[in-house]
């Protein structure tokens, strides 16, 4: 008895461990992500989300202008500004005038150079070249300066993304591919679901059983013959091309799923709208499409990540050019061009998310149990 | 006038053979029952019946038109499934106008027969429902409304109760005797394995057992007079008494000795060749009664006594193979376990089977 009572408590929070680290496992990328999406594109480059909120040290180079800049103050020619000119202020800790020793001295030091002249950098980036004859020279002098910068957050990003990156034509694209390749394999997989669990036809057998076998067969294979006969009859790189690879490549799972579910209705409910007169369409529309929601929604959340996610099938059946680039296409090529901007490439990625999610959320509410109380038993 | 009518059919699967040679008439206002143990074949027949299985052999009839081709819908039937077969997404209302729904009928037709079937089923309170805020009872009632809706020329009724419970399975069993009452044209056909609603339904009831008919009679000529001996050990509960003994005077009236038991005289015709053969002599549990004198039946040791109250069933203690025996006494008796008992029947309630099975009142 101990024993039995004993191990199943273990059980359950061996389950509610193991729950509870794949949550983590898949919420603190995401989060981290969230995260990134959020901070200053220098900061992001330099640390990491966990630090987001403590203050960033940066070592950064400043030129100071050359000579010309010079002006004469009481007796000194200075040279005067700040290395921050341009950019998010951060407070400096540290500095110095040469890349062996870029860390020497104190903010509100000064600094001996060559040639008598000095160097101070206050904490506030404010610095002054003094020197006591004309200074000379077409090059102004490096400032090595070490940076705390504050935490920053911004929507710029989003902001970048969405406007101006071409992400937001991107988005329409995959809508367009995302929403065609959702519902043109539902619907046909539906009506051959039917056919396949209820309807006596010589062959049915056989031909469950090869879209069984389809399930096995890779796509990639097909992808090149694919595109040859899409060329041979015009159909060419287009969107009616990549509907229909999508529906294809997505078509055996959908049946099969569909025809598993429809065939598990109590026979007795279908028997019975045939004794009431209704006719194969009738039964399907009436009384099989209703009552297979949950089915039906479990794939069309399936097949909708599945495409939106996709960049093989696009990439293959699709243009490279503004009004074909979709999503995924165009995250790749801002990793590619320009794979130092993380902040674009997670702002990115949040917004090709967020579709998802709402998909999920608003079809999840159909993945109910018990649709069918009532009718048997 | 005949409403349903089978002339051998058959059916199977591949090679099983799972009803053989079925011939039936059924008569308009019929309430006919198919009876027999699990895997008999009445439930397939049933469903040949109404189209939903194909018919092998033979030849299917309702009101004299050949159906064997003909698809559920278009034969003038309404069926009712054990397992209620609602439609669980639509209201009782959408459950029974279905049918009318789909064959297109007008809206105010189909209110005005949907609401009269409703009153007749009491179901007016619940007509907005879905099936899964009803009981088990009102649900049952809801496929019988659906077929009551459909105006067919014979209702088929595939174990309707035997997904209630025991106090609501008498209740509705009495609803549809009622129910059939004020139908008195309507022809029904109703499948079920249990005897006691076959024997208080059934105008006929038809024994099947592994895909023949055994008997087709009305209740009490299927009790009284059994075609063989699984009609005789079918139909009433506990079981005939089923014992071996040896014909010993022939005529009008038989006598028979029974193996390890006393003589005894049934009333059945024999014939003077059957002298001397083996056969099977039957009486109801019911129908035997203790007796001190010496012309008994058998004599026995009470193995168990069930005293149910009304009756006292007595269980006795198996000699030989086919010795054991059971009685039911009326009310309650002082008899104890163990005890040496003589049992006696009165002589025109004795049966007598030859050695294939077969009722001498048959042969």
């Amino acid at each position: 008895m101990d024993g039995i009572a004993g191990r199943r408590p273990l059980l359950i929070w061996a389950v509610h461990l193991s729950v509870a680290a794949l949550v983590l496992l898949w919420t603190i990328p995401t989060f981290g992500l969230l995260v990134s999406s959020f901070r200053d594109g220098d900061q992001l480059s330099v640390s990491g989300w966990w630090t987001a909120l403590t203050p960033t040290e940066r070592n950064i180079v400043y030129r100071a202008p050359a000579a010309e800049a010079q002006v004469e103050q009481a007796g000194q020619w200075v040279i005067s500004g700040n290395v921050f000119e341009g950019q998010a202020a951060g407070e400096i800790t540290k500095f110095g005038f040469s890349s062996k020793a870029p860390t020497a001295f104190d903010a509100g030091q000064s600094a001996e150079l060559t040639k008598g002249r000095t160097l101070s950098v206050m904490a506030n980036g404010d610095y002054r070249i003094a020197s006591s004859e004309e200074m000379k020279g077409k090059r102004g002098a490096r400032i090595f300066f070490t940076s705390i910068d504050p935490p920053r957050f911004t929507l710029e990003n989003y902001r970048n993304v969405m406007f101006s990156e071409g992400i937001g034509r991107s988005f329409i694209n995959t809508l367009t591919v995302t929403i065609p390749a959702t519902i043109i394999p539902i619907l046909i997989a539906a009506f051959a679901a039917y056919a396949l669990a209820w309807m006596k036809f010589p062959g049915r057998s056989l031909l469950l059983a090869v879209v069984v076998g389809l399930l096995v067969v890779p796509l990639q294979m097909s992808l090149i013959p694919l595109l040859r006969l899409y060329t041979d009859v015009g159909i060419g790189k287009s969107y009616v091309g990549v509907w229909l690879a999508h529906t294809g490549f997505g078509l055996p799972l959908a049946i099969y799923l569909l025809r598993n579910y429809i065939k598990g209705l109590p026979k007795e409910i279908i028997e019975s709208a045939k004794v009431d007169g209704a006719s194969d369409f009738d039964i399907f529309r009436k009384i099989v499409l209703p009552l297979s929601f949950p089915a039906l929604a479990s794939f069309a959340i399936f097949q909708f990540l599945w495409v939106w996610n996709d960049l093989l099938i696009a990439t293959v059946f699709l243009g490279n050019n503004e009004e074909q680039l979709v999503m995924t296409a165009r995250l790749r090529e801002l990793l590619g061009s320009r794979g130092g901007n993380w902040e674009i490439l997670t702002a990115s990625a949040f917004v090709s998310i967020a579709v998802p999610l709402l998909v999920f959320f608003s079809l999840q509410r159909y993945l109910v149990r018990g649709l069918l109380a009532g009718s048997v038993k | 006038m005949t409403s349903v009518s089978l002339k051998n059919v058959s059916k199977s699967y591949g090679a099983v053979e799972v009803l053989r040679n079925i011939d039936l008439e059924i008569d308009k206002g019929e309430l006919v029952v198919f009876v027999g143990p699990s895997g008999c074949g009445k439930s397939t027949l049933l469903r040949m019946i109404a189209g939903l299985e194909t018919i092998t052999g033979g030849e299917l009839q309702i009101d004299g038109e050949l159906m064997n081709q003909t698809p559920p819908a278009q034969r003038g039937i309404a069926m009712v499934f054990q397992t209620y077969a609602l439609y669980p997404h639509m209201t009782v209302r959408d459950n029974m106008a279905f049918g009318m729904k789909i064959a297109k009928k007008p809206k105010a037709e189909i209110d005005a027969v949907v609401g009269n079937a409703a009153r007749i089923l009491q179901l007016e309170p619940y007509l907005d429902r879905l099936p899964k805020a009803l009981s088990g009872g009102q649900r049952q009632r809801v496929a019988i409304g659906r077929a009551i809706v459909r105006d067919p020329k014979v209702f088929l009724f595939d174990e309707p109760l035997s997904n209630l419970d025991a106090a609501l399975r008498v209740a509705t069993r009495i609803e549809i005797a009622q129910l059939k009452e004020s139908m008195p044209e309507s022809t029904m056909i109703y499948v079920t394995h249990d005897q006691v609603e076959a024997m208080t339904l059934a105008s006929r009831i038809v024994v099947l057992h592994g895909g023949d008919i055994e008997q087709v009679g009305a209740p009490l000529e299927l009790y009284e007079r059994p075609a063989n001996t699984f009609v005789a050990q079918f139909i009433g509960s506990p079981a005939m008494n089923m014992l071996p003994a040896e014909l010993t005077g022939t005529g009008a009236e038989t006598a028979v000795q029974i193996v390890n038991g006393g003589a005894a005289t049934v009333q059945v015709p024999s014939e003077a060749g059957d002298q001397g053969t083996a056969v099977k002599f039957g009486v109801r549990p019911e129908d035997l009664t203790i007796t001190d004198g010496a012309d008994f039946l058998f004599e026995g040791n009470v193995k168990i006594v069930e005293a149910l109250g009304e009756t006292t069933v007595l269980y006795f203690e198996a000699e030989g193979e086919d010795a054991s025996f059971v009685v039911k006494l009326p009310g309650i008796q002082s008899i104890r376990k163990g005890a040496k008992v003589r049992l006696t029947a009165a002589s025109e309630k004795l049966h007598l089977f030859d050695a294939s099975g077969i009722s001498f009142l048959y042969r």
